[in-house]
C-alpha cells in the first residue's frame, strides 16, 4: 500500500511550504555562523475514548501543529519553534535559534533533495482519522463486559482507547528533505476487584503503531484475562522478606531491567558529557558472552519503531552489547559527530517543541540457551518477577530500580506464594556482569511503555527472555 | 500573554458551540513564553526560546461530554475541529453527572491582584540570564579536580490563562517563574560518577537565590563518594525537605474524587477519621500573594478557599469537583489543592538529625511506587547512615517498604524548615520504624 504523504509534493503542500521557503529558513538559521540546522514540521491528531461505570461516556481529541528550528554550532544547540508555517514566523524562529552560534563565518545550506526512507516499519491499514467514534465504542464496551464476566468480584472497570497519527516533514542544511507518517494506538483496561473489604486492581494494555485493524476480539480476550488475573492474584500475594537475593526475570516486560540498568546509561549524550557510569567502557567486555542486547527501531508496527528518527536518520537495529562486549552507544547527530560515528537513528523528541536527544526504541535481550524451568530450579531462595509498573536509574552511580507489581517467591527451586508491590534495586554494571543464565523463551512486551527523560516522554517497548541475575536488592518487610 | 484576539477566539468558540447544539461549554485559552539556557562548564551549551498558545474546550451536549484541545486558533482550522468534536460527543452514551458547576460556587469577579507576575519580567535580557547560569557554574568549575561535569540551567517564563463558560463565568490569571539549578557529576570510586544538584525558583527574579547553588550541588555530589549498601532493619528515617513531597504525593492522589469514585483510593471512607499522626496538620492556603500555587479559582471556575486538608491527623477534605460530587453524592470542595502549608514542628533539621541514634537521612529517592488501591509502597532511597546523631556513611541500594497508612501514623516529628519555594511547602519529616531492606 502506498502512503501518499511520504511523497514530496504531498508532504510539502500539507504544511503549505515550498522547497524555496525551507531553503530560505535554513539560510537564516545558519546566518550567525552555525554549522548545521534542521527543521521539524509536525501535525499530530490524537483521540481518546473512555469507558467508566459501564458506559463509553467521555471523548477527547487534540490537534498539535508546529515547526521546531534547531541550529548546531559544535556541541552547542539553539532552538525555537512556532505554531504555524507562515514564512515570516519561521524566519523569526530561525533567527532566534541562530543566535547560539555567535561565529564570524557562514556556511551556506546545501541544495535540498527529497530523500525517501529505505523502509517503512509501520502503516495504518485503516487510518484513525477515517474511523468514527461509533466504530470504536463497541470494543470498549465488549472489553468491559468480558472483564465483568470473568470474575464476580469485579466492582469497577475503566477502559481507555488512545489513538492518533503524526505527520512529520524534516529538512536539514545538509540538503535532506524527508517525511514520515506515524500512527499510534493503545488500548488499556483497569479493573478493581472487591472481596471482604479488600480492594485490588489489575491492569493490562497493548500498544502498536497501527490503525483501526489493531482492534480485534482476540485482543479484548487477552487484555480482560490479564487484568483480572493480576487483580485476583494480588488477593493472595504478600510482601517477601527483603534483602539481597537471586532474581529470576520472567520473559517480556522484564526488559524494563535492560531499559534502566543499561539502556539509559548507553545514551550517548550522558557519555559525551562524561556523566554515565559506562562513559569509559566502550569496546570493553562488560558481561558474559551469552548476553546480547539490542535497541531496535525496525520491529514492524512496534510502539518503539522509527522508520525515520526525528533527525531524518533511517530506523535501524543497534547492538548495545554483542557477546558481552559494549559495542555501541545510542546516538543522535550531536553525539555521533562527537564520537566520529554514524548516528544510530536514536535522535527522538517528544514534539516539535523539544530538542531531539538520544532515546531508546525497542530495547531487548536476545534469546539464550536455558529453559525457564532450569533457571527457577537453580534458585534456593529468591524471587521471580514478571509484572512491573515503572523504573528509574541514576546514570552516574549506575543504580537502577524497577517496581514489581507481581511475582513469586522461589524456595528450593519451586514457586511459593505470589509477591507484590516491591521495589528492586541493583547497580547497572554489576547486575549485567552478574547475569548467570539467559532463557530460550524470548518475548517482546507490547504494553504501553513510555520513557521519560528531561521532561520529554517517548513511546518505547522492551523485551527479554527469562534470565537469572545472581543478586539484587529486593524490597520487602 | 492573553491578547484581545485570544479572548475573541474563546468567545467565538463558546458561541459556535451553542449554535452547533451544545447546551453548555467551557473554554480556556493559555498563552505563554519560555526561555531556557544551559551552561556546561564555562560555556553556553543550549538556548531555547518559545512562545506558545493552547485552546481547550469542554462540551456538554444532551448529557454527553467531551474535552478538546488545539494550538491552531485560526477559524479555518477551528471550525471543522469544533464540528467534529460536537459530532463525536453526540455519539457517546449519556452521563447526567457531567455538567458545569453550580454558579453559586464560582469565584467572584473584581478580585485583588495575587501579584504572581514579576512586574520586571520583560526587562530581563539574554545577557543577564547567561550571567546567572555562568556565575552558578563558576562556583564549581575548576574548583575541584574530582569534578567531571557541571551543568547550570536558567529557566524563566510567563503565562496567562483565560477561562470562560456558557453560564457567564469569566476569569483571567497570570503567573511568571524564574529558576536556577546546577547539577554536578564527580569522580567516585571505581567507575561510579556520583551526581547531585541544587536549585531555587521563585515567581519574581529578585527572589531567586543566585549564590551558593553551585557550591551546594558540589558539596552534595562529593558527599556521595564511597556510597555503600547497608544492612536491613527497621529504623527511623529523616526525609530531607527537598524530597519529602515524594512520600506525600500518594496521599494527595488518594484524595481525588476520581480515585475515590473508582474504588482506587487507599483513603476511601476515611473522611473525618484519624488516619495520620497527630503531628500532621496541612492546610490549603490559596490566597497568599506572591507565592507558588496561589489562585482564586480552579479549572472549573470554582472559588478556592482556605481549608484544612489534614487537621492533627484527621483527614479533613477530599478534592471533589462537579463530576465527582454527583457520582459520590458529596458536596463540591475544589478539584485540586492550590498551595499546601504544613504546620512546622519545633525542631530544626539539625536537631532532628542529632536525635537519631541509628537511622537514615534520606536525601533522594530512586524509583519505587505506591499501589493506589491498597496503599502498599516500596521506594528506593539514598542518603546517609546516622549513628548517635552523626552522619557516618553515604548509602545506596536501599529500599523502604510498607503501607502509606501505617507510615504516616508513624510520623513522629516535622522540622521547622518548610520549603518556601514551592506550592507544596513540606518540611523535613521524621518517620519511625520504617522497614529498610539492603544487605
Amino acid at each position: 500500500m502506498k502512503n501518499h504523504f511520504l511523497q514530496a509534493e504531498t508532504a510539502l503542500s500539507h504544511f503549505s511550504v515550498s522547497i524555496a521557503d525551507i531553503q530560505q529558513v535554513l539560510q537564516m538559521a545558519l546566518s550567525e555562523g552555525g554549522d548545521y540546522a534542521d527543521l521539524f514540521f509536525e501535525d499530530s491528531l490524537s483521540n481518546s475514548l473512555q469507558l467508566s461505570d459501564g458506559h463509553v461516556n467521555s471523548v477527547s481529541s487534540g490537534m498539535d501543529f508546529g515547526v521546531g528550528v534547531r541550529v548546531l554550532s559544535g556541541d552547542r544547540t539553539g532552538y525555537a519553534y512556532v505554531e504555524n508555517t507562515h514564512l515570516k514566523d519561521l524566519l523569526r524562529a530561525a533567527k532566534t535559534a541562530a543566535a547560539i552560534a555567535m561565529q564570524d563565518r557562514f556556511t551556506a545550506p546545501m541544495g535540498l533533495d527529497w530523500k525517501a526512507m529505505p523502509r517503512q516499519y509501520y502503516q495504518s491499514l485503516r487510518a484513525w482519522d477515517s474511523v468514527r467514534v461509533e466504530a470504536r465504542m463497541p470494543y470498549l464496551q465488549r472489553l468491559n463486559d468480558r472483564v465483568h464476566a470473568l470474575d464476580e468480584r469485579v466492582s469497577k472497570v475503566v477502559v481507555g482507547l488512545s489513538d492518533g497519527n503524526s505527520r512529520i516533514l524534516f529538512a536539514n542544511s545538509e540538503g535532506q528533505v524527508s517525511a514520515d507518517e506515524r500512527p499510534m494506538v493503545s488500548l488499556s483496561v483497569r479493573c478493581i476487584l472487591e472481596a471482604n473489604g479488600q480492594f485490588e486492581h489489575g491492569r493490562a494494555s497493548r500498544s502498536y503503531r497501527m490503525g483501526y485493524e489493531f482492534l480485534t476480539d482476540e485482543l479484548l480476550d487477552v487484555l480482560a484475562k490479564e487484568a483480572v488475573l493480576e487483580a485476583s492474584t494480588l488477593f493472595e500475594a504478600v510482601k517477601p522478606k527483603g534483602g539481597e537475593m537471586p532474581v529470576v526475570f520472567g520473559s517480556g516486560g522484564s526488559g524494563i531491567f535492560l531499559h534502566e540498568a543499561i539502556g539509559h546509561a548507553f545514551e550517548a549524550d550522558f557519555n559525551r558529557k562524561g556523566t554515565s557510569i559506562f562513559s569509559d567502557r566502550l569496546h570493553q567486555k562488560i558481561c558474559p558472552s551469552f548476553v546480547n542486547v539490542v535497541d531496535d527501531g525496525t520491529v514492524m508496527s512496534n510502539r518503539g519503531a522509527v522508520s525515520m528518527d526525528d533527525e531524518g536518520v533511517p530506523g535501524q537495529k543497534t547492538y548495545l552489547v554483542r557477546e558481552g562486549v559494549l559495542t555501541s552507544y545510542l546516538h543522535d547527530r550531536i553525539s555521533a559527530r562527537h564520537y566520529g560515528v554514524d548516528p544510530t537513528g536514536n535522535g527522538r523528541r517528544a514534539s516539535f517543541r523539544n530538542i531531539p536527544m538520544p532515546r531508546m526504541r525497542a530495547t531487548y535481550m536476545e534469546a539464550g540457551q536455558t529453559t525457564e524451568q532450569d533457571l527457577i530450579a537453580s534458585v534456593k531462595n529468591g524471587v521471580y518477577v514478571h509484572s512491573f509498573t515503572n523504573g528509574q536509574v541514576q546514570i552516574g552511580a549506575g543504580d537502577f530500580t524497577f517496581y514489581v507489581k507481581l511475582g513469586y517467591r522461589i524456595e528450593n527451586g519451586q514457586f511459593k506464594e505470589p509477591i507484590r508491590d516491591i521495589n528492586i534495586i541493583g547497580n547497572g554494571p554489576a547486575a549485567l556482569a552478574d547475569v548467570l543464565a539467559v532463557g530460550s523463551n524470548f518475548e517482546l512486551d507490547n504494553g504501553t511503555w513510555t520513557c521519560g527523560k528531561e521532561g520529554q516522554s517517548c513511546p518505547v517497548t522492551c523485551g527479554m527472555p527469562s534470565a537469572l541475575v545472581k543478586t539484587l536488592i529486593v524490597g520487602g518487610e | 500573554m492573553i491578547t484581545q484576539a485570544h479572548k475573541d477566539t474563546a468567545q467565538w468558540v463558546l458561541k459556535r458551540a451553542k449554535f452547533l447544539g451544545c447546551q453548555a461549554s467551557r473554554v480556556m485559552v493559555y498563552a505563554g513564553s519560555d526561555t531556557e539556557l544551559e551552561v556546561r562548564g564555562e560555556h553556553l551549551d543550549t538556548l531555547q526560546q518559545a512562545t506558545e498558545q493552547q485552546l481547550l474546550f469542554h462540551l456538554f451536549v444532551d448529557g454527553r461530554y467531551g474535552s478538546f484541545s488545539t494550538n491552531r486558533m485560526d477559524r479555518v482550522s477551528l471550525e471543522p475541529f469544533l464540528q467534529n468534536a460536537v459530532a463525536s460527543v453526540r455519539h457517546l452514551e449519556e452521563d447526567r453527572a457531567r455538567h458545569l458547576p453550580d454558579p453559586s460556587l464560582y469565584a467572584a469577579s473584581n478580585l485583588p491582584d495575587l501579584e504572581l507576575t514579576d512586574p520586571d519580567y520583560e526587562a530581563l535580557t539574554m545577557q543577564e540570564r547567561l550571567s546567572f547560569a555562568q556565575a552558578a557554574a563558576s562556583e564549581v568549575y575548576g574548583t575541584d579536580a574530582r569534578v567531571l561535569s557541571v551543568q547550570a540551567n536558567w529557566n524563566d517564563g510567563i503565562s496567562s490563562r483565560f477561562l470562560i463558560d456558557s453560564q457567564g463565568f469569566e476569569g483571567l490569571s497570570s503567573v511568571s517563574f524564574h529558576a536556577l539549578s546546577v547539577a554536578v557529576t564527580v569522580k567516585g570510586e571505581g567507575d561510579a560518577r556520583p551526581e547531585d544538584y541544587d536549585f531555587d525558583q521563585a515567581l519574581y527574579r529578585m527572589d531567586v537565590r543566585k549564590e551558593g547553588i553551585g557550591k551546594k550541588a558540589l558539596e552534595r555530589a562529593l558527599a556521595k563518594i564511597g556510597q555503600r549498601k547497608m544492612a536491613s532493619g527497621r529504623f527511623p528515617i529523616l526525609v530531607d525537605n527537598r524530597v519529602a513531597a515524594q512520600l506525600f504525593s500518594p496521599i494527595l492522589s488518594a484524595l481525588f474524587g476520581s480515585a475515590l469514585h473508582q474504588n482506587n483510593s487507599f483513603l476511601r471512607d476515611s473522611l473525618h477519621t484519624s488516619v495520620f499522626s497527630e503531628k500532621l496538620t496541612v492546610r490549603d492556603v490559596p490566597h497568599t500573594p506572591r507565592c507558588f500555587g496561589s489562585r482564586f479559582f480552579d479549572l472549573e471556575g470554582v472559588a478556592t478557599q482556605a481549608r484544612f486538608v489534614v487537621d492533627k491527623g484527621v483527614l479533613s477534605t477530599y478534592f471533589i469537583d462537579t463530576y465527582a460530587s454527583e457520582k459520590l453524592e458529596m458536596p463540591v470542595s475544589i478539584s485540586s489543592p492550590s498551595r499546601l502549608v504544613f504546620e512546622p514542628g519545633s525542631q530544626s533539621f539539625e536537631a532532628l538529625l542529632s536525635s537519631l541514634s541509628h537511622g537514615i537521612w534520606v536525601t533522594g529517592f530512586n524509583g519505587g511506587n505506591t499501589n493506589s488501591t491498597s496503599g502498599d509502597f516500596s521506594y528506593g532511597i539514598e542518603g546517609f547512615r546516622i549513628e548517635q546523631g552523626k552522619v557516618v556513611q553515604a548509602i545506596s541500594e536501599m529500599n523502604i517498604t510498607g503501607n502509606m497508612r501505617s507510615l504516616w501514623k508513624n510520623l513522629v516529628a516535622l522540622g521547622n524548615d518548610p520549603r518556601q519555594n514551592s506550592a507544596y511547602q513540606l518540611p523535613s519529616l521524621l518517620f519511625d520504624d520504617v522497614v529498610c531492606s539492603g544487605l
